[in-house]
């Protein structure tokens, strides 16, 4: 599989799955043994949801249960560890991006498809995306990687689950990417 | 006599250096997910037609390493394992919930983590998906409670580990675990080479 690299500006490698595999999991055993968690990526996003309608609709987010619990506790809604993580995730990425010549602005699509139906696409998937998690209480970060290691037998469902959806469904879209 | 860890860190170090430590902790989950290819949603996809199975590599490596340190360090009680937050379990939710994760996730090319990396690096489709994260987030904030409210909680367990549900030491869940994912490696890395000759005799 050629990744198509423009020759004048040749991207760093990406790192070898298994050393990309085993740091991840010194990242993930540090979040444990600093905070008592692991991590997470759309219970922060959750918040910032709940917080936006907060602002807006301050009666509505008090009388929907789901909203005020995202927006509940002392202080700002925002102050919460879930968001803090995502501005760390964020400048992470983006600061691995630039030292690996990776920050450049393109879309990535399969060759049989045009970036705007890939938008589309990436819309449509990523509102599935958001929505199951919230029902499955976390995602890939929070629920299956984080309670995964952890043994939650709740998070080894979650993660059978979602590879099922996918590879369910994987002969149904290849050629949004083959 | 507490264990050392969890470290109690907001008391350790102020609520300010939580925040710090939290950022920095993120700062690694985001480099590396940079580093490991998932920022690119083909890669991503990849992994659903056997052709990089680079998703997996990473996770369950991940996952061993972070659960033998855990189970290592509560075995020399280092760590308290009952301090540290298993993910309550609900059936259900989890499963249903994760179908349509699934199905997102083949169909938008990313995960919420993934999607944050990507649109951190200026790709489009990264900030697309994140946008529709952001749309269905709040779809289920206002539909759910209405008309699922007693879907949430089908099949809840609470805090419910692997051990506990198959009766035997975590040192022995964890060792299972480890062949399994071992055993796993060997089988995806010869899917991959037999993926990669398909596509050359084609």
């Amino acid at each position: 599989m050629a990744r198509q690299a423009k020759a004048e500006r040749q991207p760093a490698r990406y790192w070898d799955p298994y050393l990309a595999g085993a740091i991840l999991g010194l990242v993930l055993f540090a979040t444990f043994a600093v905070t008592g968690h692991g991590l997470g990526a759309s219970g922060g996003m959750a918040r910032l949801i709940a917080a936006a309608e907060g602002q807006l609709a301050p009666d509505h987010v008090q009388r929907n249960p789901e909203l005020a619990t995202a927006v509940g506790g002392a202080g700002h809604p925002l102050d919460h560890w879930l968001v803090w993580m995502l501005v760390g995730v964020f400048i992470g990425g983006l600061v691995s991006g630039l030292l690996a010549g990776r920050f450049r602005l393109t879309t990535f699509h399969g060759p049989q498809i045009t970036p705007r139906s890939r938008w589309a696409l990436a819309l449509i998937g990523g509102t599935l995306v958001g929505f199951g998690a919230r029902m499955a209480r976390g995602c890939t970060s929070g629920q299956a990687l984080s309670g995964g290691a952890v043994l939650s037998v709740g998070s080894f469902v979650f993660m059978l689950s979602v590879f099922a959806g996918g590879y369910l469904l994987a002969y149904l879209f290849r050629r949004v990417w083959n | 006599m507490d264990t050392l860890l969890p470290l109690n860190i907001a008391q350790l170090i102020g609520p300010v250096g939580e925040i710090i430590a939290i950022i920095a902790l993120g700062f690694g989950f985001g480099f590396v997910l940079e580093r490991a290819g998932f920022g690119d949603s083909r890669k991503l996809a990849a992994q659903f037609y056997f052709h990089d199975m680079t998703v997996f590599k990473v996770m369950f490596t991940a996952i061993i390493v972070a659960m033998v340190l855990v189970f290592l360090l509560c075995a020399l009680q280092v760590m308290d394992y009952e301090r540290i937050w298993v993910n309550p379990t609900y059936l259900w939710p989890g499963l249903v919930g994760g179908l349509i994760f699934g199905a997102g996730f083949i169909i938008g090319g990313y995960c919420p983590g993934t999607a944050l990396v990507s649109a951190a690096t200026l790709k489009l489709d990264g900030l697309f998906f994140l946008g529709g994260v952001l749309l269905g987030l709040f779809a289920f904030g206002e539909l759910v409670p209405k008309i699922w409210q007693w879907f949430l909680g089908a099949g809840a367990l609470g805090r419910y580990s692997l051990a506990q549900w198959l009766g035997v030491d975590p040192g022995y869940v964890a060792l299972g675990i480890v062949v399994i994912a071992v055993g796993c490696f060997v089988l995806v890395e010869y899917v991959e080479r037999m993926m990669a000759s398909r596509k050359e005799v084609r």
